[in-house]
């Protein structure tokens, strides 16, 4: 039972974590709450569905199951990409230097929007598709552990380990740092900050159109209303690790998605959420930068 | 040959001219200083020549290019490179990295092949590792590489800023009072690195309080007050220069 939650909650914890590196990347280089983060993620979820049931009517899965993965993962990436620097590009960058508070109501705003646009575009009802993945749980080590389990811990581990790579080695993860720490400065010094931040977007979309394809496999249902609540969490993780802070919301993203899971099957399942907040309400209150968050971010 | 000429510079805040008329004209291959007391002007000067203020009338042209109107990281592309009167390095990258990232402006991979890591790339990476190990050289901080720029002394922080400044391959190098806050020691060390820097074939223009550095290095001295440019030569002629004097010391 122990082992069996903390599997489940690193499955979790390994969606919310690519979630909340969204949020964080983008806080990191605008000190913006990218609210419609949540809202690619269900857009990447969705193409995810669409896209396995196009490849299972044109017999791909049944034949080439690894390839149809890997081209719905590309697709929604790719897909997700256009919608983040959409986002950047409408709703974020013509507000770069207005009020503090007008780009957080134009990010309210695009969650709304596309939420409802999904909706329309896709219906309200959850789409649904069969397990393509065995959900069982078979025993690796004594552990109870399913496949899809694995593969949502392992792509989500190669991630991190990829964006972590590109950001410490990579002039363009230099440029992105020196961003984040100086905008000014790091326009002196040669870099496209408009460039930076695009790609920043970028990035956290892709992320997130991974997670949502995961998940999109993970339960087969999809609807409009996901990235709400996925959106929610997965800030709170990023906010427990120290918003800004890569690393942190990795950390974040595995805390929450554990203590939901043990606290679903140990205590209640209907208050899960509720354990998840207390967490947070916790951390903020004895640690408000977060768990590794070294400012104290006064801009939340 | 005329690398930076400005005519007509001015730039108004509110009711304040911090910058009035001012016609500069910078010689390839010299050392010239920009002194004047506080609030003259002199790092408003430096902000409207690297894209940070727009001036609000004149015309200000780099290698016989006009600059004005383009964006900071354009004008360090053309080759203006600065150090900051507070130092502003990326407090939380290592000295190398800060190097790094200074030599932006010239490196040339793309997105694609950033997130991809080709070979090319870290081909790409390691050439730039090694051009800005060597400038920690240029200004003596080998052996601080890896440590993160918050963590440096005052001193080191100075030459890393200039260091990071050089690495854009600039061809005229601003600095912004670089000898403040150093001890007679480092003030030497410093105007032999400028003289190092010139000697590389970078036209410097300096703004500095130190007057044993301006009157040691330099080749030409302008002088700011109020906004206006009050006089201009050699740093003999700019001591005896009586307007000079009056600005420092008050009317007597």
């Amino acid at each position: 039972m122990l082992l069996q939650q903390i599997v489940n909650g690193l499955a979790l914890g390994a969606v919310y974590a690519l979630i909340a590196l969204g949020y964080t990347m983008v806080y990191g280089v605008l000190e913006l709450i990218n609210f419609a983060h949540g809202e690619i993620y269900m857009i990447g979820a969705y193409l995810g569905i669409l896209l396995l049931t196009f490849f299972t009517a044109v017999g791909l899965t049944q034949h080439h199951l690894v390839l149809s993965l890997f081209l719905v993962f590309v697709g929604a990436a790719l897909y997700c990409a256009g919608y983040g620097l959409t986002l950047e590009r409408v709703a974020y960058r013509p507000l770069r230097h207005a009020n503090r508070l007008s780009p957080l109501i134009s990010a309210i705003g695009m969650s709304i929007f596309l939420q409802n646009y999904v909706m329309l575009a896709q219906g309200s009802t959850d789409k649904v598709f069969p397990h393509l993945l065995p959900s069982e749980p078979v025993a690796v080590l004594g552990v109870p552990i399913s496949l899809l389990q694995i593969f949502i811990i392992l792509t989500s581990i190669f991630l991190m380990i990829g964006l972590s790579l590109f950001v410490k080695k990579t002039r363009l993860g230099k440029a992105m740092r020196a961003t984040a720490q100086d905008k000014r400065m790091a326009g002196l010094v040669g870099i496209d900050i408009n460039k930076v931040i695009a790609i920043t977007f970028v990035i956290g979309s892709i992320l997130a159109s991974a997670a949502g394809v995961m998940v999109a496999i993970y339960y087969g249902l999809v609807n409009f209303f996901i990235g709400y609540v996925a959106g929610i969490k997965a800030f709170t993780a990023a906010v427990l690790g120290g918003i800004g802070n890569i690393p942190g919301a990795m950390a974040g993203g595995f805390i929450l998605g554990l203590v939901e899971s043990l606290g679903a099957g140990y205590l209640s399942s209907e208050y899960k959420d509720v354990f998840a907040f207390l967490i947070l309400i916790v951390v903020l209150i004895l640690r408000p930068s977060g768990l590794l968050g070294e400012k104290a971010s006064e801009k939340v | 040959m005329t690398l930076l000429e400005t005519e007509n510079v001015s730039k108004v805040f509110g009711g304040l001219t911090a910058l009035d008329r001012v016609a500069i004209a910078v010689e390839e291959g010299k050392i010239v200083s920009l002194i004047g007391p506080n609030g003259a002007g002199k790092t408003t000067f430096f902000n409207c020549v690297t894209g940070v203020y727009a001036p609000d009338r004149g015309r200000i042209t780099f290698r016989a290019r006009p600059m004005i109107g383009r964006a900071p990281h354009e004008i360090t592309r053309q080759g203006i490179a600065r150090t900051f009167q507070s130092i502003r390095l990326f407090a939380e990258m290592t000295a190398l990295e800060n190097v790094m990232v200074g030599a932006h402006a010239q490196s040339r991979a793309g997105i694609l092949g950033a997130l991809l890591r080709s070979g090319w790339v870290l081909e790409e990476e390691r050439t730039l590792a090694s051009k800005a190990f060597q400038l920690l050289e240029f200004v003596g901080l080998t052996d601080r590489a890896e440590v993160w720029a918050r963590h440096l002394s005052y001193g080191e922080q100075r030459r890393l800023e200039i260091a990071r400044a050089l690495a854009s391959d600039p061809v005229l190098l601003l600095l912004d009072e670089p000898a403040a806050g150093m001890n007679p020691r480092e003030t030497e060390d410093l105007m032999r690195l400028i003289r190092r820097i010139r000697e590389q074939g970078v036209t410097i223009l300096l703004i500095e309080h130190d007057m044993k550095v301006v009157m040691g290095i330099s080749d030409r001295v302008v002088v700011l007050n109020h906004g206006e440019k009050i006089a201009e030569g050699s740093p003999v002629e700019i001591q005896r220069d009586p307007r000079v004097i009056e600005a420092y010391l008050g009317t007597t």
